[in-house]
């Protein structure tokens, strides 16, 4: 063999990924190709889910044989010494880099997906991570780096990430076997064979084709294109003459939405609201835009008919058989995990009734009954497809509901929040509007959005007092969701009234 | 049974003289003691040796043929009780367990065998779990062995000197009276490698021999007067054989160069480590070749004085090299090199952290610091790949990497015990957590946090059984099955009966010793051939005393924590148990899914579930995930263009146990979650009936998009 030189190969992957695996077909590939193998792994709480390292050491054991003596292996990676390096996910090449692993004379492959950490996946917002940087810096570290979505290549060829990477590894040239012998390794173990040699040859091509990067995603199934229904186009035509270019895309998905809501009436009103917005905008449109997106949200607001209507479409029955990849033929039963309290229920009727319901602890008592626990509805059986289909078409109700009353009021003091603010000071009127995103959810956590709304909308005065409003808010806004009690917010809050009556004091002592 | 079956690669270990055996270190620790011709094993499974204890369980077969008794003990002090038989009998006898925890389970045990002394070779198998990925607090095996004077083995890690010391270490014991103990640090356990075999020998003198022909010497039990006498003999004649036969055999070995002003003294499971940091350096080459003098302890206790001071003798300085603290071999060193009036100075911790694993990395600069002190003009010639971040890309890559704490598998049935909790916590307050050991301890993670205190295996209730007060608030205490059969049924039940405790406990019953590999326990449901299962628990609990019991399926959340509710509110005084059971989902997933597959093959009807969330519903708070922290439920793009945040997405490794749509009805989550059952080769009803229920919701679907199509924008 022209290169016969040691190779010290670490696999940086995450526990359950079947990391054993791959190690242990490099092994055997260098067993059968002249090398003394010797592999070792951490096994314990790291294999449950955490991050895990297996290291792989092979020496030719020509130039054992001609010393007459064995080599000394190590059992753990040295930093500086790898000469190749294979990463499951992407952070998990960023690991291999910190723990200095991955030099010049590496070549480090990696998948390029991710697979979120719990850090990133409780936030109460959106918490991930982005892997740029840790792509920019195998760029430069590694001496070599080759990465390609191999998680899709995995899911392509119904095989394993493990056989994607061998291939990948195979495919790299990274070690001097040729490709026979990397599939007769996957032939010889007799597991899933074709599945491996399929997923084998994605990684293999993935890397040498050099098209790094991910592969096309499932191609999405598209309603061929028709034009604008003859009731909606009085409204697109709103849109385009009354509002400036830059807002169309994001008012345009916001008038889609409302009117899916409900009707073209709603999309009217939509529009009446977004243009007393308008009216005090300036040229870069920034505030209209904002509002546009969460005035949309705020009006499209979750309801049961909402709920109903969108479980029992046809778009979604499609959807959920591609969600849980299912075989194109394949039966697929769907049952939904609901829980409608009284509150869902009480949304629907007129105000008065409403209010009276959930005022009378009678009516709790009985309605709980019925509505204590929670329930399954077999949506693809006709049991539960009916009611459902029933409920959606309770739109009508809507405009004369408790729900609506509620929600038009609490949108209307918001836009005149947005508006009193805007003729000051339009940055901190488009950071208002955004905290419309506090609220989502159902049920408590919808209860807990609103409560964080009303206390950040409470302080706006003290806001606006300070140096930078916008950013004031924008601060609050992530205290918001930096967690479910409130503590965060709560400790800002506190810091904002301090602040304040420090500063307060200074200008008091400064008069 | 365990979660790793050894079945194939047990056949190995009937290979004979000359043949070279491929396989893990433990799997050749097996060998080796086959190879010694032991009577009998035993011991408690627990990182990084559980696959020591599988690779026996599975070997049942040969071990009989080998008249071998195995044991898969109730705890290691059973375990390390099980020596007494080498105390009265020509009787060569091993055990294992996870160290040092383990070891302080069995220390009363072993420091009674060790005070006795043995006379057949006793083997006492070390895992060490120190350093990365452990799980234990970080202390060392080594202060076993000095206080009970015991020897500490601890070989260079390769298969070939681990093997030969495990034989070694049987004669050093019967040369001695004393039993030794083998020290393998955690990837030695695991390392892949080969070295050739010996024959499996069939012991001479049998337990049967020692069955029928009882021996007793009064002199060997632990009892006045013997007891002053075992601590003289211990001084006076194990001692000194020891150290001869230490001393003939050249256990320890002196490597590299053998001149030069400085030298190296090193644990033997360091060696290679050290090696490849001196290679690193430009001073050795890749077969251990060195000018450096290097003395190799295989033996790390005792220290052989003689080897010692002729080893340091003429040399300006040593640099003692030892793992873990305190600096047991370091003070010693220096003691002897003091006592023999030898001037060589000693540097240890002066150049090495003081805590901490030692890793390549850490070598290379101890070793460097101290060449830096002690032979600046050594030539060397730093042999690494280039560095090419920047501080400050490096930095950025350090910040940027999330950190992946444990949990609960996919579909674990202990995850729902903590969401119920949770949830509990939401309505009545929080309560003080004290936690054991086992899978379940990784409550105290996110997205749980749940857990105050872990004081040790089965000593969950035990835990907390001070915080007995009148108070508005109970405490809850968790233990595993592992942790109760262990000794959580005495140290927690019975002292909690005892003792009249009014708190709750709530055992998880998932029918294994699951953290450690999928063992079988007393109460798993599965039938094994040579042990007795389906003990229930419950059972137990209630013949101890207990009135106020609960057995609940942990994937019922809602009632879960109804009864969770209860315990901590009910009037009735006394312990509370609840025993929540589920079957451990790697377990049954690597028992179900071939047998699913098979049946999916053989055209058989078959029905998978798994779960969904509707990405249109999902507002992106994910409540659902604080909730639970399952690897298959995680996060996607938001496909709304109005939405930023990500919607939560379950992926398919979802087993379809049910937790996000327990966890959505017990907390009134959201309507997002479904279940979806995959069915697989339908029969002719299935296909009817879908095909009738298709037509039916097909025809009002287009009814409801025409309607739609009158507002449709594109």
């Amino acid at each position: 063999m022209s290169d016969d030189r040691p190779f010290k190969i670490a696999i940086q992957a995450l526990g359950g990924q079947g990391g054993g695996v791959l190690s242990g077909w490099i092994v055997k590939l260098g067993e059968r190709s002249g090398y003394i193998a010797q592999s070792t792994s951490v096994p314990g709480v790291a294999q449950r889910t955490g991050a895990t390292i297996y290291y792989i050491e092979l020496f030719p054991r020509r130039l054992a044989e001609e010393q007459r003596k064995e080599p000394v292996l190590a059992l753990m990676p040295v930093p500086g010494d790898v000469d190749i390096v294979l990463a499951s996910e992407i952070m998990e090449a960023g690991r291999a880099i910190d723990r200095g692993f991955v030099t010049g004379n590496t070549t480090l492959i990696a998948s390029s997906h991710r697979v979120y950490a719990i850090g990133e996946k409780i936030g109460m917002g959106d918490a991930r991570i982005s892997p740029d940087s840790v792509h920019a810096a195998a760029e430069k570290a590694a001496g070599r780096f080759l990465s390609a979505d191999m998680e899709a290549c995995a899911a392509a060829t119904d095989s394993i990430i493990s056989s994607v990477l061998f291939g990948a590894l195979a495919g790299s040239d990274a070690l001097p076997m040729p490709r026979d012998e990397f599939e007769a390794v996957i032939r010889e173990q007799g597991r899933a064979v074709e599945r491996n040699l399929a997923g084998f040859a994605a990684g293999f091509d993935a890397v040498r084709s050099g098209a790094v990067e991910t592969l096309p995603t499932a191609e999405e199934t598209e309603a061929p294109e028709s034009t604008a229904a003859p009731a909606v186009r009085p409204l697109l035509t709103r849109l385009e003459t009354e509002f400036p270019e830059v807002t169309h895309h994001m008012a345009f998905e916001g008038l889609k939405r409302v009117v899916d809501h409900q009707d073209p009436r709603y999309g009217t009103l939509y529009l009446d609201r977004l243009k007393t917005v308008l009216a005090l905008d300036d040229d870069d449109y920034q505030l209209t835009t904002t509002v546009a997106k969460h005035l949309a949200l705020w009006m499209a607001y979750d309801d049961i008919v909402r709920v109903a209507d969108l479980k029992t479409r046809a778009t979604r029955f499609s959807r959920f058989r591609r969600d849980v990849v299912a075989a194109p033929d394949q039966i697929v039963h769907v049952s939904e995990y609901m829980h409608p309290r009284i509150e869902e229920i009480c949304d629907l009727l007129p105000p008065g009734i409403a209010k009276w319901i959930l005022g009378s602890k009678a009516a709790r008592r009985i309605t709980g009954v019925f509505l204590g626990k929670g329930r399954r509805l077999p949506t693809t059986k006709l049991r539960g497809f009916i009611p459902l289909y029933i409920v959606a078409s309770l739109k009508f109700l809507r405009r004369s509901s408790y729900k609506y009353q509620e929600e038009t009021a609490r949108i209307e003091n918001w836009l005149d929040l947005i508006r009193e603010a805007a003729g000051r000071d339009r940055a901190f009127a488009t950071e208002i509007a955004a905290l419309q995103r506090l609220i989502k959810g159902y049920g408590d956590t919808h209860a807990r959005g609103l409560r964080n709304f009303a206390a950040i909308t409470a302080v706006l005065d003290t806001l606006e007092r300070q140096p930078d409003p916008a950013d004031a808010t924008r601060r609050l806004h992530n205290a918001a969701l930096a967690d479910e009690n409130g503590v965060a917010l709560n400790a800002a809050l506190v810091r904002l009234e301090k602040g304040e009556q420090d500063s307060s004091g200074a200008e008091a002592a400064r008069a | 049974m365990a979660e790793r079956s050894f079945a194939k690669e047990v056949q190995d270990l009937r290979i004979g003289a000359g043949e070279v055996f491929h396989g893990e270190g433990i799997l050749a620790v097996t060998k080796a003691l086959l190879q010694s011709g032991v009577s009998y094993v035993g011991g408690y499974q627990g990182a990084p040796i559980s696959h020591l204890m599988d690779v026996l369980a599975d070997a049942e077969e040969i071990l009989g043929e080998l008249k071998v008794h195995f044991e898969a003990s109730a705890s290691e002090a059973a375990a390390a009780a099980m020596l007494a038989a080498s105390v009265n009998y020509p009787l060569r006898g091993a055990v294992t367990w996870k160290s040092t925890v383990g070891t302080n389970v069995a220390s009363d045990a072993l420091a009674s065998v060790a005070s006795s002394g043995v006379l057949g070779g006793c083997l006492v198998i070390v895992g060490e779990d120190y350093g990365e990925g452990s799980s234990i607090m970080q202390e060392r095996t080594h202060a076993f062995a000095m206080k009970s004077q015991m020897w500490l083995l601890d070989p260079r890690p390769n298969l070939t000197s681990i093997t030969e010391m495990v034989e070694r270490g049987f004669e050093l014991s019967e040369a001695s009276n004393t039993p030794v103990m083998l020290e393998l640090r955690i990837r030695a356990c695991h390392v892949y490698g080969s070295f050739v075999a010996k024959d499996n020998v069939t012991p001479d003198f049998t337990l049967r021999d020692a069955m029928e022909n009882p021996q007793r010497d009064y002199s060997r039990v632990v009892l006045p007067p013997s007891n002053f006498v075992h601590e003289v003999e211990k001084i006076e004649d194990r001692w000194p054989a020891a150290i001869r036969f230490i001393e003939e055999q050249k256990l320890n070995e002196f490597l590299g160069g053998d001149n030069g002003d400085i030298g190296i003294v090193v644990q033997g499971g360091l060696y290679n480590a050290l090696m490849r940091a001196l290679e690193l350096s430009g001073l050795a080459d890749s077969f251990g070749n060195t000018k450096l003098p290097i003395y190799c302890l295989n033996v790390t206790y005792p220290l052989i004085e003689s080897e010692v001071v002729d080893f340091c003798r003429g040399k300006s300085a040593v640099l003692m090299i030892e793992e873990g603290q305190p600096e047991y071999l370091e003070q010693a060193v220096n003691s002897i090199l003091k006592n023999a009036d030898v001037e060589t100075k000693v540097a240890g911790k002066s150049v090495f952290p003081r805590a901490g694993e030692y890793t390549g990395q850490v070598l290379k600069e101890g070793v460097a610091a101290f060449l830096d002190r002690f032979a600046p003009t050594l030539d060397r010639d730093e042999a690494i790949g280039e560095n090419r971040l920047s501080d400050g890309d490096a930095k950025t890559v350090a910040a940027t990497v999330p950190g992946r704490p444990a949990g609960f598998c996919t579909g674990c049935p202990e995850r729902p015990v903590f969401s119920a909790m949770k949830l509990v916590q939401k309505d009545i307050g929080k309560f003080h957590v004290s936690c054991d050991i086992g899978c379940h301890l990784f409550s105290i993670l996110p997205p749980f946090d749940i857990g105050n205190t872990t004081m040790g295996y089965g000593l969950g209730w035990a835990g907390s059984s001070a915080l007995q007060a009148d108070s508005k608030q109970r405490t809850v205490s968790i233990m595993g099955d592992g942790g109760f059969w262990h000794n959580g049924l005495t140290s927690g039940v019975g002292n909690a009966v005892f003792n009249k405790n009014d708190n709750v406990l709530v055992i998880v019953d998932n029918g294994y010793s699951a953290a450690t590999g999928g063992q079988h326990l007393l109460s798993s449901r599965a039938t094994n051939k040579t042990k007795s299962t389906n003990n229930r628990i419950s059972k137990a609990v209630k013949g101890l005393g207990v009135t106020w019991l609960e057995e609940v399926n942990t994937y019922d959340i809602s009632r879960m924590k109804k009864v969770l509710t209860d315990a901590m509110t009910t009037k009735k005084k006394g312990p509370k148990v609840i025993v929540a059971q589920s079957e451990c989902m790697l377990n049954r997933q690597r028992r179900e899914k071939p047998i699913r597959q098979k049946a999916i093959r053989d055209g058989k009807r078959v029905v998978r579930e798994r779960f969904g969330v509707d990405e249109d519903t999902c507002t992106g708070d994910h409540a659902c995930i604080r909730l639970s922290g399952c690897p298959s439920l995680t996060l996607k793009d938001n496909p709304d263009p109005l939405r930023d945040d990500p919607v939560a997405h379950v992926n398919n490794e979802c087993v379809g146990c049910g937790v996000c749509g327990g966890n959505a009805h017990a907390a009134v989550l959201c309507p997002s979650f479904y279940r979806a059952d995959l069915v697989y080769n339908p029969n002719w009803w299935d296909k009817t009936s879908t095909r009738i229920r298709g037509a039916i919701i097909g025809f009002l679907q287009r009814r409801r998009d025409l309607r739609r199509a009158r507002y449709a924008f594109e």
